[in-house]
């Protein structure tokens, strides 16, 4: 499964990061060796094994329902590029 | 005092010192601090908090005074990672995208470090969100290795943990905090020529570190000896209830760990870590290794992990699939860099694609697409699957085996620069420090030896998981036996 | 059942509707933090360090979360997984902080389960429970307070969802509509939802598809997104079925999209979908182990389950007798019902059913008023009740007493005795009323005694007026059968 421009596109899309026209052909050779790479791993029989999931404890903690937290919008918002009041702001959002 | 320099002392020796009152908490950070100035053009610092250390340092003191002294580190200066938030102090993770961020909060590890007294002296550089193996990925710039190479060129000190493997290697202090997430401690530490352990995946608190990928990420200590890599991981270690993926255990006297008594230990040789084209002289080391071990009584038996050779490319597969994910909130709405755009997806693409550099673009795109819809099975999902073989694997070594020992690194380290215009050569400098990541398994580097070119070559322990106890054992056996003593060019910050 | 038909002009459809509810949990604190969940405070008041996505934050999951969400599926006769796992459901959105939403998507917490919705006709259908997963809310994007700018307020981003999926087994905007009911009537029993739709604790996505009357299989279906109450879901499903009825026969063809509700224009809308904006890059959440619930857990939760409206309806009809209408009527909401079952505690159930879904019911819809501001407490129209029953006033004053206790409150005994509304039990009092009555008008008395028993009822209304409507009307009659036929 190689990349194309299209590909890169979408993907950039998808996370969001500007990858200039003229741009997208080298990327998706940089992703192609990666990914070409990687797919050694076909090479594991893998038949039967569950993926891992937490290298070490086994099942989620649980908090209680108690309210511990919050009340300081000033430490929320604090960092904004752009604030008004304790809001953030953000380019105006159509639907 | 053996030391000339007060900043050139072991945490052992300091903590004799300030309790002898031999200098005070305020005399020792001042000489770290006056180091890091003098060693400034090793660019191992993003920020020095000197004002913060000296009042740390006198309350240390104060508390000396008043007979309540904290422990161990009450007083100790210890550099700190940028990628540990830290209250009102600015923290990057080396990224554009985190321009004048001050957290509002302190990470568990870092406050712990507080609680017990040490001083932080400031935040190291490291790879632009921990994503690399040599620090030239970070948005400041590359860190320079105090050690130099044969025709006096620049090295690099590894990475991603290159500023605070650099602090701790120059004396600039006695110790410095580190995350590994497939080798950011145990590979620098290696090509340093200091000792840098990674622990249990769940023995430190994540809470508060900037994640690079989640299931991975464990923070550690960077220390001159082995015994002071126990020590600061006794003050940064515990569970916290804030992570939930931190593990409700006990965190034992590591220093008391320390017998100098590995009689009967059972050391693991993995035969699928011997590579074609790894010099013969780190072979030559681990096999000396070996001996050191073996002279000291403990027995060494041929293991075999068989899915070794798959354990790189899962990890690529795995870290940045998480990173792609932990990265999505510089987003340019609630902190950090914003680049404006005509709507907010405009606002993102710019922001993201300024904010992160090339390698943390790389990582996030190829996390993107081996998510994404119709290649999450061939890649992710399989390189879970893969983790679980290579965790099997390692479930049976430990069956006949106390400990693994290995090269560290597949090289020593190399000039600034290199392998940049090709990330997998890049990538295979952690070769032998992923698998412990995968399986979340604890690891120390100690340094053993020098190549040919005098520069540091370090020895890497694998232990079973929450059994860091048993490495530093084996560690301090191995340390003595290698009596690793040569010094970097650059000492104290000067060169 | 003839079901719910759109006659086209060239074919007869039906509709097929899926619904995916939102319904946010009763909780102290949010799903993975420490912050209120409290509605309407001021901006980014309520929103954690980890709620608003700061580096290095981490979720710890909310145990009492949990607990209502296996209480809900366990009143949704459902199966619940012992094992369920979250999962980040990735996009960019300005009120997604973390740049994804924590959900469950392959293993939820519950699996299939039942509703049963009554339909007006009387019958009733099964519409089957497809699953309920956790989630994360999102926080809030204000769009009018600026020109060129959204404001973000978190205060919501972290709240406790259950998405309750349905099965596409609903056919019409009225079992649409039922549904709803019947679920938000099941969570507020439940206590874990309170199904405050005005303030957005239930929305639903509305799933739509139609096919000519006896096609099989489905066709493309659309999403209406966020619809807010009973009223808009039908007709969110009245407007959608129509214009795809209207897409099909005039050749065209439905496309599978989004689509956002105007009411006012009673259109439904395409949503500004960006391409491959579809792509949510589901994987297990890193930061949170999977969930493993014991039995002990789920048995305990079991164990404080109420009475559900079902099972309660079934007992009003077996047990106590009362009509199916009634029975529904008063199970319709909780409150209903335990008022209803205080009234009617040691006294007659049917009688008690009676004046709650008649006289109170009947006065509080006129005022406009809900039961849980009723003026008239369970215990006083009991009382009110047993002063029937002892026969100190008659049906007809026990009205007039109670239009007084709907009026200005207060103790229906203190009442009658204020008013001295007594009924006269006094025979001797009402033998003289009647005797003055038949002396007062001996021809009405010759025409009773002429064998027109009608005219009875007429002496008996003199008496009755006579004496004000406090005497006991069964003592009258006897004496007046005696007087002018015996
Ligand atoms: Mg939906
Ligand atoms: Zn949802």
């Amino acid at each position: 499964m190689s990349l194309d421009k299209e590909d890169v596109r979408r993907v950039a899309f998808l996370a969001r990061i500007r990858v200039p026209e003229d741009a997208l052909a080298p990327v998706a050779q940089e992703l192609n060796n990666i990914i070409d790479w990687v797919e050694q791993l076909a090479e594991v029989d893998t038949d039967g094994v569950e993926p891992i999931t937490g290298v070490t404890a086994l099942t989620a903690p649980m908090r209680k329902d108690q309210v511990t937290d919050a009340g300081y919008p000033n430490r929320v918002v604090g960092n904004a590029p752009d604030r008004v009041e304790d809001f953030y702001a953000v380019p105006k959002v159509v639907d | 005092m053996t030391a000339s320099k007060l900043n050139e002392l072991t945490i052992a020796d300091a903590r004799g010192g300030l309790a002898a009152g031999d200098f005070s908490a305020v005399d020792l950070t001042q000489a770290c601090l006056d180091a890091a100035e003098a060693g400034r053009d090793l660019n191992a610092f993003i920020t020095l908090t000197p004002d913060i250390a000296l009042e740390r340092a006198r309350a240390s003191d104060a508390r000396r005074k008043a007979g309540n002294a904290a422990g161990s580190l009450d007083g100790i200066p210890v550099a700190v990672k940028d990628l540990f938030c830290t209250d009102g102090v600015l923290t990057t993770a080396a990224s554009h995208i985190l321009d004048g961020f001050h957290p509002a909060y302190e990470s568990t590890v870092t406050q712990n470090l507080m609680d017990a007294g040490a001083v932080m002296i400031g935040k190291t550089n490291l790879d632009e969100f921990a994503m690399g193996s040599s620090n030239m990925t970070s948005f400041y710039g590359p860190v320079k290795n105090p050690w130099v190479g044969a025709n006096g060129e620049d090295l690099v000190p590894g990475g991603s943990s290159g500023g605070s493997v650099t602090a701790v290697a120059a004396r600039i202090c006695p110790a410095a905090t580190g995350t590994d997430t497939g080798g950011s401690i145990r590979q620098p530490a290696s090509l340093c020529g200091v000792v840098g352990m990674k622990p249990t995946y769940g023995r430190c608190s994540r809470w508060g570190i900037v994640a690079f990928a989640s299931s991975l990420d464990q923070a550690g200590p960077f220390a001159r000896t082995v015994r002071d890599a126990a020590i600061l991981l006794g003050g940064m270690a515990g569970h916290d209830p804030k992570d939930s993926t931190s593990a409700p255990i006990d965190v034992p006297g590591f220093e008391a760990a320390i017998t100098g008594d590995i009689r009967g230990l059972r050391v693991g040789i993995p035969a699928e870590y011997t590579m074609d084209g790894m010099p013969a002289e780190i072979q030559a080391l681990w096999d000396q290794g070996a001996q050191w071990l073996k002279n000291q009584g403990a027995e060494i038996k041929p293991v075999s992990l068989p899915h070794t050779k798959y354990a790189l490319p899962a990890y690529y597969i795995v870290a940045p699939a998480e990173a792609s994910s932990n990265l999505a909130r510089y987003d340019g709405v609630r902190y950090g860099l914003r680049v404006d755009g005509d709507n907010l997806d405009d606002m993102y693409a710019n922001t993201r694609g300024e904010g992160f550099g090339a390698e943390v673009r790389r990582r996030v795109l190829i996390g993107t697409y081996v998510l994404s819809a119709g290649y999450y099975d061939a890649y992710y999902m399989k390189a879970q699957k893969v983790r679980t073989r290579i965790l099997e694997d390692f479930t049976k070594a430990f069956e006949d085996v106390d400990v693994l020992l290995s090269p560290t690194a597949p090289n020593a380290a190399f000039p600034i620069g290199a392998k940049m215009d090709d990330p997998i050569a890049m990538y295979l400098n952690d070769v032998f420090t992923v698998p412990a990541n995968l399986a979340g398994l604890p690891g120390i580097s100690v340094p053993a030896g020098l190549d040919k070119d005098g520069l540091p070559l370090g020895l890497q322990l694998v232990g079973r998981p929450f059994d860091e106890a048993t490495l530093f054992r084996a560690a301090d056996a191995l340390e003595r036996a290698a009596g690793f003593s040569a010094l970097p060019k650059y000492l104290g910050g000067q060169g | 059942m003839m079901g719910y038909i759109i006659r086209g002009d060239t074919d007869d459809w039906e509709v097929i509707i899926g619904l995916e509810v939102h319904a946010q949990v009763t909780s102290n604190a949010k799903l993975f933090s420490g912050s209120p969940t409290a509605f309407g405070a001021a901006p980014n008041s309520q929103v954690s360090l980890v709620d608003a996505a700061m580096p290095g934050m981490l979720p710890v999951i909310n145990e009492y979360c949990v607990e209502q969400a296996v209480r809900t599926g366990l009143g949704l006769n459902a199966q619940i997984n012992k094992h369920s796992v979250f999962e980040r459901k990735n996009y960019f959105y300005a009120d997604l902080p973390q740049g994804y939403q924590i959900s469950q998507y392959l293993h939820p917490v519950v699996g299939e389960g039942t509703v049963t919705v009554d339909l007006d006709d009387g019958s009733s259908r099964d519409i089957g429970i497809e699953r309920l997963h956790m989630e994360q809310d999102a926080g809030k994007s204000i769009h009018d307070m600026d020109p060129s700018r959204t404001f973000i307020d978190l205060n919501r981003a972290g709240t406790c969802l259950m998405e309750i999926v349905t099965k596409p087994d609903i056919r019409s905007p009225e079992e649409a509509g039922e549904f709803v009911r019947k679920l938000r009537s099941i969570l507020r029993y439940l206590g874990t939802c309170d199904g405050n739709m005005e303030e957005g604790s239930i929305r639903a996505d509305v799933n739509v598809s139609v096919r000519p009357v006896g096609e099989e299989g489905y066709r493309t279906r659309t999403e209406v997104k966020n619809v807010n109450s009973v009223r808009f879901i039908m007709q969110a499903v009245e407007i959608e079925a129509r214009r795809q009825v209207e897409v099909h026969e005039s050749g065209g063809t439905v496309v599978q999209e989004t689509r956002l509700m105007d009411p006012d224009r009673g259109e439904t809308r395409p949503m500004r979908a960006k391409e491959f904006s579809h792509d949510y890059r589901y994987f297990p959440d890193p930061d949170l182990l999977p969930l493993e619930l014991t039995d002990a857990f789920i048995e305990g939760i079991r164990a404080t389950l109420p009475e559900l409206p079902d099972a309660k309806k079934k007992r009003y009809v077996d047990a106590l007798g009362l009509s199916a209408r009634d029975a529904a009527v008063l199970v319709a909401d909780r409150e209903s019902a335990d008022y209803f079952e205080a009234v009617a505690k040691g006294r007659d159930a049917k009688k008690a059913a009676n004046w709650v879904t008649n006289e109170l019911f009947g006065a509080l819809n006129k005022a406009g008023h809900g039961i849980a501001d009723s003026p008239v407490s369970a215990d006083a129209l009991g009382k009110l009740l047993d002063l029937m029953d002892g026969g100190t006033i008659s049906g007809k004053i026990a009205k007039d007493v109670f239009d007084i206790m709907l009026a200005e409150g207060g103790d229906p005994e203190k009442i009658v005795e204020d008013k001295g509304l007594k009924q006269i039990t006094d025979t001797g009092a009402i033998e003289a009323a009647v005797d003055k009555i038949i002396a007062d008008n001996p021809a009405q008395a010759d025409d009773v005694r002429g064998g027109n028993d009608k005219a009875i009822g007429w002496f008996v209304g003199q008496v009755m007026k006579a004496t004000g409507g406090k005497a006991n009307p069964g003592v009258v009659n006897q004496f007046l059968l005696e007087k002018l036929k015996g």
